[in-house]
């Protein structure tokens, strides 16, 4: 790739989008270099939005993924408020909602994926939102207080941890999910309870099995939760989280494939040479799992940005990492390490009731995944052995008296 | 505020002034000093922050918490003055410190 042409376009100023200029720069790429975004700030980190970030225990200067003096100083030039509207593969160029064309020698697409939204009558009433963008937070954290109550629709991570925030700042919290149990999605079922428990037991209300109707509301503002059994749940404010939409509408107009996410590599690469996909838009390969899956994670966005600016810079591609993520409610850390597929039997080491434990996902004797509660040995000990595909003895890993440092080591 | 001194693997030194509150891993992130990932972004969910201590200053930057000391248990050439910075808050305490950074985060 020529230096001296169009250089790297990323599109899209995310966790995935800011950390990919980065790690081009550190790999030694020193071309034209363009992030395209079209939220209205510098590329930052949404974890805390809902954790940290929402509850007041962080500031804004603090969620910037990079000072703004690292874009100058690595000549990366990011414009904002920027939508690119069409990919034009031929040309080897994108196009602005402006009509202004942007010529690439290799593109990275980085669009994320957008809340999921209700389509029930109400939905657009004031005080209905997602929680996505640093506006939405903000919106968010601006209706919560002493005497407010927020309704959170989705028992997933994203709505319990704006659950516990929503606590820590005094407001009231009641958590409305579809299913028979919270954390459907994601978690094995000896979490879900616990964390039904935890949340109860800090004031918060849990309805599961409900299906909702619509939103009620006075004046244009949201006033309550109308379920199909006549109930309306009272609130002030409504978090809607019931998952994400890949924007990989892109890459599909411009005849890449998707699935669930724009189709690429180990090298997050598409089956166009010159285009990337990385973070939340894409659907990748699952080394150690023998099947393509699109995550929703910074350890993600993290090794892909890696992957594609190894890739383009032309260094051997990097090891391939075990997949991670986390989530802070209360003063409980729950840590997840790989993928629950292809599980035939789950080990729960530890007592929930002690607040400290983590379910093993085995395949046999391997560890497929591990999910854990204030249990970090048990995390990384557990990452480790995904990692290395390692048998396991199972005895000593249901045995708490031997530690997970000579489970590891067995 | 307090001057600190971030020493990459190459030996290469960084010498900045960190503003108190902050943590020993935001000095490092924010002033794009190398050696420091921070994937998790400073809730002690990663160990990607792993910095070795300044003998001299190990007592002044407090103890680990177990949270802590599991964590640091699994990542790589861990030695007894390991720590994770984004567990070191700065303070006025602090002026002088220095840390090093390990071969690699991941």
């Amino acid at each position: 790739m020529s230096d001296a042409g169009a250089g790297v376009v990323i599109v899209g100023a995310g966790h995935a989008g800011g950390s990919a200029a980065a790690m081009l720069r550190q790999a030694g790429y020193d071309g034209p270099l363009t992030i395209l975004g079209d939220e209205p700030i510098l590329p930052y980190q949404r974890p805390p939005l809902s954790k940290a970030w929402l509850k007041g225990e962080a500031d804004a200067e603090s969620l910037a993924l990079r000072p703004d003096s690292f874009y100058t100083e690595n000549h990366i030039k990011v414009r904002l408020g920027e939508r690119v509207q069409s990919i034009s593969r031929s040309a080897q160029l994108v196009t602005l909602a402006s009509g202004e064309t942007v010529p690439y020698d290799a593109l990275i697409i980085a669009t994320g994926a957008r809340a999921r939204l209700l389509t029930i009558p109400g939905s657009d009433l004031d005080g209905v939102q997602p929680l996505r963008s640093a506006a939405d937070a903000e919106q968010l954290k601006k209706a919560l207080g002493p005497g407010k109550r927020l309704a959170v629709v989705g028992g997933g991570y994203i709505g319990l941890e704006a659950a516990a925030s929503a606590r820590a700042l005094g407001a009231e919290a009641v958590v409305i999910e579809a299913q028979p149990r919270i954390l459907g999605r994601s978690s094995h079922e000896s979490l879900a309870l616990f964390y039904t428990d935890y949340h109860r037991g800090k004031g918060v209300e849990i309805i599961l099995d409900a299906s909702i109707e619509a939103f009620e509301g006075k004046d244009g503002h949201v006033t309550g939760v109308r379920l199909s059994d006549g109930i309306v749940v009272p609130c002030d404010h409504v978090v809607v989280g019931v998952g994400v939409i890949p924007n990989d509408d892109l890459a599909r107009d411009a005849g890449l494939e998707t699935a669930n996410g724009v189709v690429v590599d180990l090298d997050a690469r598409t089956a166009d040479p010159a285009i990337y996909a990385i973070g939340d838009v894409s659907h990748r390969p699952l080394p150690g799992y023998g099947r393509m899956f699109r995550l929703e994670s910074v350890a993600n966005a993290l090794e892909q940005a890696r992957q594609a600016a190894y890739h383009i810079v032309g260094k051997p591609a990097p090891a391939p990492e075990v997949t991670w993520n986390w989530s802070d409610q209360y003063d409980l850390k729950y840590q997840l390490a790989g993928m629950p597929f292809d599980v035939d039997r789950v080990l729960v080491r530890g007592d929930p009731a002690s607040g400290k434990f983590a379910v093993f996902h085995l395949n046999g004797d391997r560890i497929q995944a591990v999910e854990s509660v204030n249990a970090p040995a048990e995390f990384m000990g557990g990452k480790l052995l995904i990692g290395s595909r390692k048998p396991v003895d199972l005895a000593k890993l249901a045995d708490t008296t031997v530690s997970m440092k000579e489970v590891a080591a067995s | 505020m307090a001057k600190i001194t971030y020493v990459e693997h190459n030996g290469k030194e960084h010498v900045l002034d960190v503003k108190t509150g902050l943590s020993v891993m935001e000095g490092a992130v924010k002033n794009n000093i190398p050696g420091i990932d921070a994937d998790c972004g400073g809730a002690c969910a990663c160990a990607t922050c792993h910095v070795y201590v300044d003998e001299a200053w190990l007592d002044k930057t407090g103890d680990k918490s177990a949270m802590e000391e599991s964590m640091l248990d699994f990542a790589e050439n861990v030695e007894p003055n390991s720590r994770l910075s984004c567990q070191i808050k700065v303070t006025d305490a602090l002026d002088g410190l220095r840390v090093t950074m390990p071969e690699s985060q991941h």
